[in-house]
């Protein structure tokens, strides 16, 4: 049984109380609930599930959230701490047991087993070891077992059974000596302890080293604050993050994190953003702003409304989206799974085939020696673990390693994609430029000056939600240009618009409305040639049948597009500039940013079937939009860019998301993509040819020739080092630099 | 005569593992209430095997009392999902399996196994 804290939303009487009590009561597995209409929260003891429990609240038309901070990741590091201690301390005993045996036995020092006083001798040693096999490897043969009646073998199936026959076969020696003959009469309790106390030491070095793995969530889930200051009844106060509910007011200071989700409701700051996003500048926000948890507020001081907490908020789920990408296998994993699945008791069959035949091929006079010798050494030496962390461990630290840059990498299979991609198509607008266009000239004919342009303009263009007219109506209000009205409004699709001002017939739109309208424009197509070339996008104004002025939008490219741009070409990709622009435009932007491939005048829906058109003559596409205009064509290529604008950027909706706005973003991803593939090829290598040489040498297939059998001590410490090696070289990724200045 | 029987012992043992490993499977346990609780414990996943019904949704709570690093992740492979495993936490996991089959669910490296048969 355990007891459930909700967080409601939407109670706000005695009735809402009885009506979630009663969706609450109604769940499978509750005991009690109590609702709070003070706090709004709920407490259910019993064995329902969380998530059954928001549903059913959410069927009775309410809002919950599991009041619950994120996992406690000191608590996690205090148990892992525990555990370390516990295997060193089992590795140090059972050393302590192991060594003197060893060392006494290579000086000679150590009784036969050919008298009394020997056996005696063998005897208590072989108790001592039990004993060590129980307190330092009770927990393999545990497992073993528990394993085994599951129908499953695992690593600790090996040891049990490696340590198990070197004890049982060590033990007849000294009980029954005439069972054996007397060239196979040597003990192997040493051999036994020793090999539980490196596999114990190496698991701890094995820990401490995954530890530094997942470094990146540790610093995510750092960026939780502990407390907030919340606003009860006109009185503030410090609560525990846990304490705070969905739309209660939070008060936020000078260089505090934020501690959940929510609106800004009073008060003006800038926000450093930048460990979410990786975009250093600070970002300014008002009232109806949003602001997400663990970023820093800079100067001001502001009020807002938490929106969401506990698991809900952004940072929450970027954490949740991280760990489980970081779990996920890309394809190059799937033949390490494959043959870990199998690998236990193929090894066993192996151990059973190597006794076999020692026992009936080996030299007469050492045959059961080397038919136990070699058992124990293949059954100790065959590792699964670092064939089956070779993939994990290294996705692990790649996709953190992403992370701290602010880019979100989906799963594992994304990640491997990436580095393999040949073309990048790039969404001009909002991806290459800013995508908030802005009057950058306003060109003037006739009797008319630049102001009536821009407040003819503005005046036609005021009701519109085209990006262009909010330009054009944002410059005139800059100007601090009074409108006139605006009568007898039309649009014209894909044209612009036409409408009466002060008693005279206005167009606004582009070359083909004018066209269209038989208006004149053949004077100033010069002057709009010379806008195009300049990535600018002409707007033309007639008034009364006659071309009056132009006014020129663009929208600015981004400051690092170009290096972002040269950079993929650095790493051999294609790019693609794909708009739904002019032709002209999109080929100024083009030519600025240093693009050699222009698709323009691309209708939204049309992007997608570019992407398959390209992937159909063999390419591998990635296609990098806003992630929600592009959404289909982010879908259909084989990696999905979704550029954001900081913290608002849809994280579901890409195979790769870039938090911050920077172009940069992609060649990064890229970059440390083909650095992790690189490194899981260097894991998955290591661990195959240590596993495919280290059976058939412990097996004794050189000693026919050489006459070289492996000490399955050797075995041991070669075993406990293989998965070590293995996470290291994963580690080296934490200090891949996917960019020098960064 | 020994050598006969050891020979003997040695067939029989190959054979048993390949059907205790191979071969055969554990009892699957019927999940007749909506939550499962599935504890990690010891190298092994307890029930190890559980029987859903198909399109019905269904809510795994994992337990883990295991310390060691190896049981720190739960990956269902065909269904996409992976979680990270607290000590001492429940989890939970909910899912609603579309098709009738098994579904396995294992620690990152297969070493812990258990399945989910949807029927």
């Amino acid at each position: 049984m355990s007891t459930t804290r909700l967080s409601l939303s939407g109670i706000s009487c005695a009735g809402c109380v009885s009506r979630v009590q009663k969706a609450i009561d109604a769940v499978d597995g509750v005991e009690s609930a109590t609702v709070n209409l003070a706090e709004r929260t709920a407490t259910i003891d019993g064995t329902a599930s969380v998530a059954g429990l928001v549903k059913a609240i959410e069927a009775a038309g309410y809002g919950a959230a599991e009041l619950r901070s994120l996992e406690d990741e000191k608590d996690k590091e205090a148990a892992e701490m525990l555990h370390y201690r516990v295997l060193l301390r089992r590795a140090s005993v059972a050393a302590l047991v192991g060594l003197p045996l060893f060392v006494f036995g290579m000086a000679g020092l150590l009784p036969e087993l050919t008298d009394g006083i020997g056996r005696a001798f063998w005897f208590v040693v072989g108790v001592l070891t039990l004993g060590v096999l129980v307190y330092s490897g009770g927990h393999f043969f545990t497992g073993a077992w528990k394993s085994a009646r599951n129908h499953n073998a695992n690593m600790d199936t090996l040891i049990a059974l490696g340590t198990g026959t070197a004890w049982l076969f060590s033990m007849v020696i000294v009980v029954r000596p005439e069972w054996v003959p007397v060239s196979a009469q040597h003990a192997y309790f040493e051999a036994a302890a020793i090999i539980v106390a490196l596999i114990n030491f190496g698991a701890a070095l094995e820990m401490r080293a995954r530890g530094k793995t997942s470094e990146a969530i540790k610093r995510l889930i750092g960026l939780q604050p502990r407390t907030a200051r919340v606003i009860r009844n006109g009185i503030e106060m410090d609560v525990a993050i846990e304490e705070v509910g969905l739309d209660e007011t939070l008060r936020v200071r000078p260089g505090e994190r934020i501690a959940v989700d929510g609106d800004i409701i009073e008060g003006h700051s800038s926000i450093d953003e930048s460990m979410l996003t990786g975009e250093p500048v600070p970002v300014q926000k008002q009232p109806g702003d949003k602001v997400v948890t663990g970023t820093i507020n800079k100067l001001g001081t502001f009020l807002f409304r938490a929106r969401r907490i506990g698991a809900d908020t952004v940072l929450s789920q970027i954490i949740e989206m991280v760990r489980a990408a970081q779990s996920s296998k890309p394809a190059i994993g799937r033949l390490a799974d494959t043959v870990s699945s199998i690998f236990v008791p193929t090894v066993l069959i192996i151990a059973v085939i190597t006794f076999l035949a020692w026992f009936n091929f080996g030299p007469s006079d050492q045959s059961i020696t080397l038919a136990v010798v070699t058992t124990m050494t293949v059954l100790i030496i065959a590792c699964p673990c670092a064939l089956g962390l070779a993939t994990p461990i290294s996705i692990m630290v790649g996709i953190g390693k992403a992370a701290e840059s602010g880019i979100l990498i989906r799963n594992g299979d994304a990640l491997q994609q990436a580095g393999r991609l040949d073309t990048i198509i790039l969404d001009k607008t909002g991806t290459v430029t800013e995508g908030k266009p802005s009057v950058t000239e306003v060109v003037s004919f006739g009797q008319w000056g630049e102001e009536d342009i821009l407040r003819w303009g503005a005046s036609i263009e005021q009701g519109s939600e085209h990006p262009l007219a909010e330009a054009i109506v944002a410059a005139a209000s800059d100007r601090k240009i009074t409108l006139p009205e605006a009568r007898d409004f039309t649009a014209v699709a894909g044209r612009g618009v036409a409408a009466v001002i002060e008693d005279q017939q206005m167009l606004l739109g582009n070359r083909r409305l004018m066209q269209e309208r038989d208006i004149d424009i053949s004077a100033v197509m010069d002057a709009a040639t010379a806008l195009t070339h300049k990535a600018q996008t002409p707007v033309f104004l007639a008034v009364g049948g006659k071309v009056a002025g132009i006014i020129s939008v663009a929208d600015a490219i981004k400051d690092d597009s170009k290096a972002a741009i040269r950079r993929l070409h650095e790493l051999g990709l294609k790019v693609v500039l794909l708009t739904g622009d002019n032709e002209a435009t999109a080929n100024a932007v083009a030519k600025q940013v240093g693009i050699d491939q222009v698709v323009a005048e691309v209708l939204p829906e049309d992007k997608a079937a570019k992407v398959v058109s390209l992937q159909q003559q063999g390419e591998r596409v990635g296609m990098v939009g806003d992630g929600i205009n592009d959404a289909p064509a982010l879908a259909g290529a084989d990696v999905g860019f979704a550029i954001g604008t900081g913290t608002d950027v849809a994280i579901e909706s890409a195979d790769i998301t870039l938090m911050g706005g920077s172009l940069h973003g992609v060649p990064d991803a890229i970059k440390i993509s083909r650095a992790t593939v690189r490194n899981i090829k260097q894991n998955l290598f290591g661990a195959f040819v240590y596993n495919s040489l280290g059976i058939p040498v412990a097996a004794g297939v050189l000693f026919p020739f050489i006459g070289v059998l492996l000490n399955p001590m050797i075995a041991g410490g070669a075993m406990a080092m293989s998965s070590l090696t293995v996470v290291s070289n994963a580690n080296r990724l934490r200090f891949f630099k996917a960019r020098e200045q960064s | 005569m020994n050598v006969v029987l050891v020979n003997l012992a040695g067939v029989a043992i190959i054979a048993f593992v390949i059907w205790w490993f191979w071969l055969s499977e554990p009892k699957a346990q019927r999940v007749l209430k909506n939550v499962v609780d599935i504890v990690v414990e010891g190298g092994t996943y307890t029930p190890p095997r559980i029987e859903v019904e198909v399109g019905k949704e269904v809510t795994l709570r994992f337990l883990r009392k295991d310390a060691s690093p190896c049981a720190e992740k739960v990956v269902f492979e065909q269904l996409g999902i992976s979680m990270d495993l607290p000590i001492n936490i429940p989890k939970e996991i909910v899912v609603t399996p579309t098709e009738p089959g098994e579904y396995s669910f294992t620690c990152q490296m297969q070493m812990y196994r258990g399945s989910m048969v949807a029927k």
